[in-house]
């Protein structure tokens, strides 16, 4: 008959402190519970996920963290997710949906191959922004559109490509996330309402006539859009047209008074 | 008040766990990538080693060795050193949210490092230093806190010589990986000279 004592022992030792160890966390866990915001999760379901950062927040679990502590009371910030996640939100939020109006990325520069030019040749890594970085860039135009496309290569719905040297927004996919607005070195970039169909579409700063010897399209800052604008939305400033989209009635007068065709309107 | 001096500079010097033990190597390489990550795992390394000794040696002392379990050693320390960081972790998110944040992803790891269960099992034995005696519990205490101190220490000289590696360019077939072991088995070598402290004093 083999001695059973010790075998009968360690498994009791080792199942009692087990045990206790199970306790203790169990204990803990109901002592040290953290409450974590039922909302706040909700709210984060309805997001996207794509932690892009359009909102303003550093992501979207701090949008939601925001929105459940009433720190932020918009709901439609998430521009990606639209209508859509603006009124789930607000169904769980218990509030009225905030309005949307769809908004897109929009390109301040036409300078495509045909109406500029390059300076010189860059050999250098195909990238905006180190194109940037010698002389700002091959173009004869250091305000425009780079075309190595970072913008391309940021853009998650493939809204956005390099058309003839110059990047060009799909409108269609574009869920105006801000990526390509970071990414551009020259900041050509906005995100404007997608009902508003004008748009400068330069960013020269020069004089009138060094900006129109290097691009066929430039603004020459002649303050023609300025006079015809019947809401004043459009200003000359640094010799460059800027519209103001709070007052911009996307009447069109601006694009047909336009000498250099810098401003396009197309409805 | 020399033994004292005597456990720490054994601990942290002598037989630092890492490079002359060759023990808790896992986040040794994988963490000592960029300093701060370094001096965050191994404050949290030092601060579970010392916990997991105060726990354990009464266990081993008060428990086990009155039912002559000693035997059962690796596993019940296994056992309430994964449990204890679990309630640590439980604490410090209630507690100190701050802190938890800080350690993140950090506690969790260490629950299943080889260096603590060492640390807890070693602190047992009464010769961590020459002439001694026996491992009382506040000794045990320090000599966790030294070992941990000893993790720290070498986490951050590796974490100095990763990034002067990375801003290096060491020959083709030693990029990566096998660079990294030859540098650590050069900062081993180097804590060789500790070997013969204890000779002289």
């Amino acid at each position: 008959m083999p001695d059973f004592v010790p075998i009968i022992t360690a498994t009791i030792v080792v199942t009692a402190i087990g045990l206790l160890c199970s306790v203790m966390l169990v204990i803990a866990s109901k002592v040290f519970a953290v409450k974590v915001d039922e909302k706040c999760e909700k709210i984060r379901e309805c997001l996207p996920g794509a932690n892009c950062g359009a909102c303003g927040y550093a992501g979207c679990d701090s949008y939601a963290k925001a929105l459940s502590l009433a720190e932020e009371t918009n709901t439609g910030l998430c521009t990606p997710g639209a209508a859509k996640v603006a009124a789930d939100i607000s169904d769980v939020l218990g509030v009225a949906p905030a309005e949307i109006t769809r908004k897109v990325a929009r390109v301040h520069c036409n300078g495509n191959c045909d109406n500029t030019s390059k300076k010189a040749v860059f050999m250098g890594s195909q990238s905006c922004a180190s194109a940037k970085l010698l002389y700002g860039g091959d173009g004869k135009c250091v305000y425009g559109c780079l075309g190595f496309g970072d913008c391309v290569t940021v853009c998650e719905y493939d809204a956005i490509h390099i058309n003839n040297g110059v990047a060009q927004v799909d409108i269609d996919s574009c869920t105006a996330c801000s990526r390509c607005v970071r990414a551009c070195p020259n900041g050509l970039i906005e995100i404007v309402p997608v009902d508003k169909h004008t748009v400068v579409k330069c960013s020269n700063e020069e004089k009138g006539a060094v900006a129109r010897k290097n691009c066929n399209v430039a603004c020459i800052g002649c303050m023609k859009c300025e006079r015809n604008c019947p809401t004043n939305a459009i200003v000359v400033k640094d010799n460059l047209a800027r519209i103001n989209y709070i007052r911009c009635i996307a009447c069109g007068e601006c694009a047909a008074a336009c000498p250099t065709g810098a401003i396009e309107y197309n409805k | 008040m020399k033994e004292f001096i005597l456990i720490l500079v054994s601990s942290v010097l002598v037989n630092n766990y890492v490079l002359s033990q060759t023990l808790g190597i896992c986040p040794f390489l994988g963490v000592s990538k960029k300093l701060n990550q370094a001096v965050g795992m191994g404050m949290a390394v030092t601060f579970v080693m010392v916990i997991a000794t105060a726990v354990t040696w009464p266990i081993q002392n008060f428990i086990l060795s009155s039912f002559d379990l000693g035997y059962l050693q690796t596993i019940v320390f296994i056992l309430v050193i994964a449990a204890l960081v679990q309630l640590v972790e439980l604490f410090l998110k209630k507690a100190v949210p701050a802190l938890h944040k800080a350690l993140g992803v950090y506690l969790p790891l260490i629950t299943t490092n080889c260096a603590v269960l060492a640390v807890c099992i070693n602190a047992l034995k009464d010769n961590n230093v020459p002439d001694m005696g026996s491992a009382t519990f506040l000794y045990a205490l320090l000599y966790a806190f030294g070992s941990g101190i000893g993790f720290l220490l070498a986490m951050v000289m590796f974490a100095g010589v990763r990034e002067r590696i990375a801003a290096s360019k060491p020959p083709k077939a030693f990029e990566g990986t096998p660079i990294t072991l030859i540098s650590a088995a050069i900062v081993s070598f180097a804590f060789l000279g500790f070997e013969g402290l204890f000779s002289k004093l």
